[in-house]
């Protein structure tokens, strides 16, 4: 299977990922070929198997709904790009 | 077919510092409680050995002795005090994937070059526990997506035993730095082969555990439904210990097992006899090098002699594992990766101009290419229209790949064979083309999506002189066992007691 320029375009943009011209060439020929490797997978029957996320086939645990966590603002933030009176600080997003 | 190293010679204490190196963790716990050396002594010894020899190795991202010697300090009180525990005082390294209070957690990537722990990892916290100290973290892949350590922003790593070949990937420097001797023991993570391949590549054991069996809590997530901590050593012997102390429930992990403590050393006496060995055909066949399956049939014919038969089996659907397991990871990591946005924690682009240039820029220059490759993979298969066609498919295909297991432990106890096609690679050799590095890790990614447990131990050397590693492949919870195969073997050879010449 082969991707277009505009299938790349379409990825980097749901990925949140800039990128050039130039790098899309280039994913272009390198996603082709991991898809290619991937292709095989298309061809086997699983007609009534069961998808497999966890080996044991565990259903996610429950805890009761209480407070556990304390507050780390203050860690959290000094290790931030950018904050202010306890805020994190991103560009503008509403005029 | 021994070729390079030297036996190192059988320990008796005391022994002077520069042997202590070489002895194994329950020697070197028992020789810190009778206070024949003190673990300020063993740390500095290691700090010295990582001075000397980490420039030329790049095992390590960060150390800081100040806050190993101060653990040190603390553990050398806890022995006096007599309430030491099997690993107190003993140096360890931590793969740079755990995160570490107050140390530089990277995850081999730009996107954390400056991220400071707030907190520690399950797995950092069970080793500060025991009293181990932690001697600094170890260089890996990028966010663990890698299998020869050239993904990594802080450069590769190289292998001791040829410093011009990769010491493979993930896990590289933590696989580096124990065949050097930089650290006792040390840990690492397996997604897809990330402990097994280094090992085999440095000549050196390790362990993936059953998934599940170790926390994954505060281990910085690559593939959610595969990422499995577990540890690296010289010896089964030094790695039953570390699981003794690395396993167990955690309520913070929400796919962490409750099972019953078990001691992962009690069987490592057991004999052999009886022991039925599988051999899978797939394992065998085309693709793997001649001198790779030459070191792995020895260690089987050692077996046989120590009382083990031999069983051929079949992994029919094993082919199919290099494909789903880059449907599932990717998918799996794209979902993770998300939370590397700029705005917490960690990379943001100097120049942009709106929010979501500022997503996109930060995420184009935080992360290399090999993990936007990954990222892009998993974006396309679970976006709209191909869910069905890929992540399903592949999740489908997983469970035929964990029933070939199932069936073919009805006739066999182990399964064995390569755990890697061929020995350590030259730096740069696979270059551009991901597929052909996708493909070094055939023998190891089945294991990971049947969520077995596997192991490497050393069992030869190959061509160029370079280290052989033998997979041990267990049935689910079956590590106390592997542990006793792989300890009776090391019994009665002494491949991993080899250290490279050079060091």
């Amino acid at each position: 299977m082969s991707l277009n320029i505009a299938d790349v375009e379409k990825v980097a943009r749901l990925a949140r990922l800039a990128m050039s011209e130039q790098e899309m060439q280039a994913a272009q020929t390198q996603l082709s070929n991991i898809f290619g490797l991937i292709a095989e997978m298309q061809a086997v029957d699983t007609t009534g198997i069961e998808p497999m996320s966890h080996s044991q086939d565990l259903s996610q645990r429950l805890r009761s709904d209480t407070v556990t966590a304390t507050n780390q603002r203050e860690a959290f933030q000094s290790i931030a790009p950018q904050v202010e009176q306890g805020l994190y600080l991103v560009p503008q997003v509403i005029e | 077919m021994r070729r390079g190293g030297f036996p190192l010679p059988p320990s008796l204490f005391p022994l002077p510092l520069k042997e202590m190196i070489n002895t194994s963790l329950t020697q070197m716990g028992a020789a810190l409680r009778a206070k024949q050396i003190s673990s300020v002594e063993l740390t500095q010894s290691y700090l010295d050995r990582i001075a000397a020899h980490n420039p030329q190795l790049n095992a390590f991202i960060t150390v800081n002795p100040e806050v190993s010697l101060a653990q040190a300090r603390e553990a050398d009180v806890r022995l006096a005090s007599g309430t030491a525990e099997a690993l107190t005082g003993i140096p360890f390294a931590q793969k740079d994937i755990f995160c570490a209070k107050g140390w530089l957690t990277t995850c081999g990537s730009k996107m954390l070059h400056n991220f400071v722990s707030p907190y520690d990892a399950h797995v950092i916290s069970q080793f500060n526990n025991a009293g181990a100290i932690n001697l600094g973290k170890t260089n890996m892949d990028e966010f663990a997506m890698g299998s020869s350590n050239e993904t990594s922003y802080f450069g590769s790593v190289k292998n001791p035993w040829d410093t011009s070949r990769v010491p493979g990937g993930s896990s590289g420097g933590t696989a580096s730095a124990i065949a050097a001797r930089l650290c006792a023991a040390a840990t690492g993570t397996d997604t897809g082969g990330s402990i097994r391949q280094p090992a085999a590549l440095c000549g050196i054991s390790g362990l993936k555990p059953t998934y599940g069996v170790v926390s994954r809590y505060g281990m910085i997530a690559f593939a959610s439904s595969l990422d499995q901590a577990g540890p690296m050593a010289r010896s089964a012997e030094d790695l039953a210990l570390m699981m003794n102390v690395m396993s167990g429930f955690d309520e913070r992990d929400s796919t962490s097992l409750q099972r019953e403590t078990e001691d992962y050393a009690r069987d490592l006496n057991k004999p052999l006899n009886g022991l039925r060995i599988g051999l899978p055909k797939e394992f065998f066949a085309t693709g793997l090098d001649n001198d790779v399956a030459l070191a792995v049939q020895a260690a089987i014919d050692e077996y046989k002699k120590l009382g083990a038969t031999v069983v051929d089996i079949s992994l029919p659907n094993s082919k199919l594992s290099v494909p789903v397991y880059y449907v599932l990871a990717p998918a799996e990591a794209s979902s993770n990766l998300s939370r590397f946005d700029g705005v917490r924690y960690g990379y943001r682009a100097p120049e942009y101009t709106d929010l979501a240039d500022m997503y996109e820029k930060s995420r184009a220059q935080g992360f290399g290419e090999e993990v936007k490759r990954r990222i892009m993979i998993g974006t396309y298969v679970l976006s709209h229209g191909y869910y069905d066609a890929y992540y399903l498919q592949a999740q489908k295909i997983r469970r035929l790949i964990a029933q070939d297991f199932t069936e073919a432990y009805k006739h066999c106890d182990v399964i064995m064979g390569p755990t890697s096609p061929s020995t350590a690679f030259k730096l740069g050799e696979k270059g551009d083309d991901p597929v052909q590095m996708y493909l070094s890790d055939i023998y190891t990614i089945a294991v990971n999506l049947a969520g077995l447990p596997g192991m490497s131990i050393p069992c030869g050397f190959g061509a160029n002189n370079m280290p052989v590693g033998l997979q041990i492949i267990g049935n689910y919870f079956e590590e106390a066992r592997m542990l006793n195969v792989a300890h009776q073997y090391q019994l009665a050879t002494d491949w991993h007691t080899l250290t490279p010449n050079a060091l």
